[in-house]
């Protein structure tokens, strides 16, 4: 039970969608216009868009704020399709209007001036990162990303996160940046930052997360867990913590991975 | 036009309620709606013990549902009366307090704590949880059993007791004359249907408990046969519920004889 008066107001509305920009067979970027300002929305928070004309995808789909442009009151989404939901999204046309509901859940922790940070996303896991990078380079912090994914198509939007961090690359086949899995990353094997954001499939956050905590670095994590309400009404979203269940909506989705029970 | 109605000593100022489980407390849904003009909410299971819940993941999408297997999580009842209670009683609407348990005693205590509390008029008897390992679901699956708790919660609870009924059952009226004939004052049907969902890839189920509750408008038509069923045999106030998303729904289980809905 979580009213979070210190949050933007969460809103349920219709979007006119600006934007639905392909950018290979398996990813995309929509862009939907706000009614109001959309400045209040902070790096890590997601939105539950309903997607309409179908018994599957029955429940909302909830997606990361991938970056904001309050100069037109929008936000974008990444969106990887791997399902009716995410398809039936894609299929979307400038002008037509989507129900969604947002800002929710909770931000980063966002590192201050001088401090380094390493951020590490693992294929569409790097939605939430972008947005973050670039309020990390507002604040004058010293931002690296690491992209990973299983083959070139996987690494996307490379030129966008460059505006904001110094880019390195990995591979699980060797098709782009070094071939390994992230951690196995030359940028990990020298860990001088101050600061650890990661984003991606639970096996490779864990993995990031295990060499943050022996190094003694902290470290935040994004989790996608399966979501119902997204609001923290039906406990459905749960992971466990140091303190019992917390609801991945409202709780996280970022989470200190301190407090998680990974072991 | 007016639309309100009357469960036991409960005044509804109309017929629509929010689900036990799925409105959390009241504050989730500030932000989206105005809370006081529902005809009341039933705010999530509550026992007598904190309960941590079954273990992630425990919600499956169906097709036109879903399947939950939270297995009652809450803080317990002495909690709520201390720190939710506190911030939701100002709400203009009735606030009914779903109460569950693993054994009879666990129901009356709850119960009788609940009955202290000045702006809750009433509770919703939850008989019908198909996601705990003991007592839920079991009590409300044969009549002695139903009649046993709900006869003992009567002794101790003053004010208006709605009891939730399970469809895991072969003859719904008959549990619904059962409680009816020990001082219920309404029925609310019906719980989530006991069902499962497999991952063929994984060839595992999707839940970690296995078998979870499916909700949504997939049991929308079991549950309006049932409303309709019940309606038949007993004289006390049914609020109908199961997959109800739109004014049609609504009013489909307003003429298979609900007096209220979810
Ligand atoms: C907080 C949060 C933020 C997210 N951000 C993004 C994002 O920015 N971009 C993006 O593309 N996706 C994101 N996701 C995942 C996205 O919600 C799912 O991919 C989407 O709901 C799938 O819908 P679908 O109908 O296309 O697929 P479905 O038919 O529902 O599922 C297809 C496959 O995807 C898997 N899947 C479904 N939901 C999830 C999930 N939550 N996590 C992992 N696997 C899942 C299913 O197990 C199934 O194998 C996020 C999830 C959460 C919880
Ligand atoms: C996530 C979830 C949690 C639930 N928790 C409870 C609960 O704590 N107590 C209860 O009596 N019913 C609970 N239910 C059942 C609902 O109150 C309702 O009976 C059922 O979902 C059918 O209605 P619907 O199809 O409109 O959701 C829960 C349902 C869902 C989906
Ligand atoms: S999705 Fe409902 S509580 Fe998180």
């Amino acid at each position: 039970m979580s009213a979070n008066h210190n949050q933007p107001k969460k809103r349920s509305e219709l979007l006119k969608v600006l934007q639905n920009r392909k950018i290979n067979k398996d990813y995309y970027v929509l862009e939907v216009e706000s009614p109001a300002s959309t400045a209040d929305i902070l790096p890590g928070q997601f939105v539950e868009i309903l997607v309409k004309d179908t018994r599957n995808a029955f429940l909302r789909r909830p997606i990361s704020i991938y970056n904001v442009n309050t100069d037109r009151n929008s936000f974008e989404l990444l969106i990887q399709i791997v399902g009716e939901g995410t398809q039936l999204l894609s299929e979307l046309k400038v002008g037509d209007s989507v129900d969604i509901m947002y800002p929710l859940g909770k931000t980063f922790t966002l590192e201050t001036k001088g401090k380094k940070a390493l951020l590490v996303g693992g294929g569409v896991g790097v939605a939430p990162l972008l947005f973050l990078s670039r309020k990390l380079k507002d604040n004058g912090v010293d931002v690296h990303i690491l992209l990973g994914g299983r083959g070139s198509d996987n690494i996307i939007e490379v030129d966008n996160f460059e505006n904001y961090a110094s880019i390195y690359i990995s591979t699980d086949d060797g098709s782009k940046g070094e071939k390994g899995f992230v951690t196995q990353h030359s940028v990990m094997q020298n860990m001088d930052f101050d600061m650890i954001y990661s984003c991606g499939p639970d096996p490779m956050m864990r993995a990031v997360a295990k060499l943050a905590n022996e190094q003694n670095i902290n470290c935040e994590v994004s989790l996608e867990n399966m979501m119902a309400c997204g609001i923290g009404a039906c406990l459905c979203c749960v992971t466990e913590t140091t303190s019992g269940h917390q609801c991945v909506c409202t709780d996280g989705p970022v989470f200190n991975t301190k407090v998680l029970k990974w072991n | 036009m007016n639309t309100s109605i009357k469960i036991g000593g409960l005044d509804l100022k109309n017929p629509v309620m929010t689900a036990s489980g799925t409105f959390g407390y009241g504050p989730e849904f500030e932000d989206f709606i105005d809370i006081n003009r529902l005809g009341g909410i039933v705010v999530k299971g509550t026992t007598l013990n904190h309960r941590e819940g079954n273990a992630y993941p425990r919600m499956a999408e169906t097709p036109s549902g879903m399947l939950n297997a939270v297995g009652l999580q809450n803080k317990g009842v002495a909690q709520f009366c201390n720190d939710i209670y506190p911030n939701i009683k100002h709400y203009n609407t009735n606030i009914l307090v779903n109460v569950s348990g693993s054994t009879v005693d666990e129901y009356v205590e709850t119960a009788r704590m609940i009955n202290d509390l000045e702006h809750i008029p009433g509770i919703e008897l939850n008989i019908s949880c198909p996601n705990v390992k003991e007592g839920g679901m079991a009590f409300g699956t044969s009549c002695p059993s139903a009649v046993a708790v709900t006869h003992a919660v009567r002794e101790v609870y003053k004010k208006t007791m709605i009891v939730k009924l399970s469809p895991n059952v072969t003859n719904i009226a008959e549990i619904a004359k059962a409680v009816e004939s020990v001082g219920a004052d309404g029925v609310s049907l019906i719980n989530t249907m006991l069902a499962m969902a497999i991952n063929a890839e994984t060839r595992k189920s999707v839940l970690s408990t296995i078998t979870g509750g499916l909700s949504g408008p997939a049991i929308k038509p079991i549950a309006l046969r049932m409303v309709w069923q019940v309606a038949q045999e007993v004289k006390i106030p049914i609020v109908g519920m199961g997959g109800i998303m739109n004014a049609t729904d609504a009013i489909e289980f307003l003429l298979a004889g609900a007096s209220a809905i979810r």
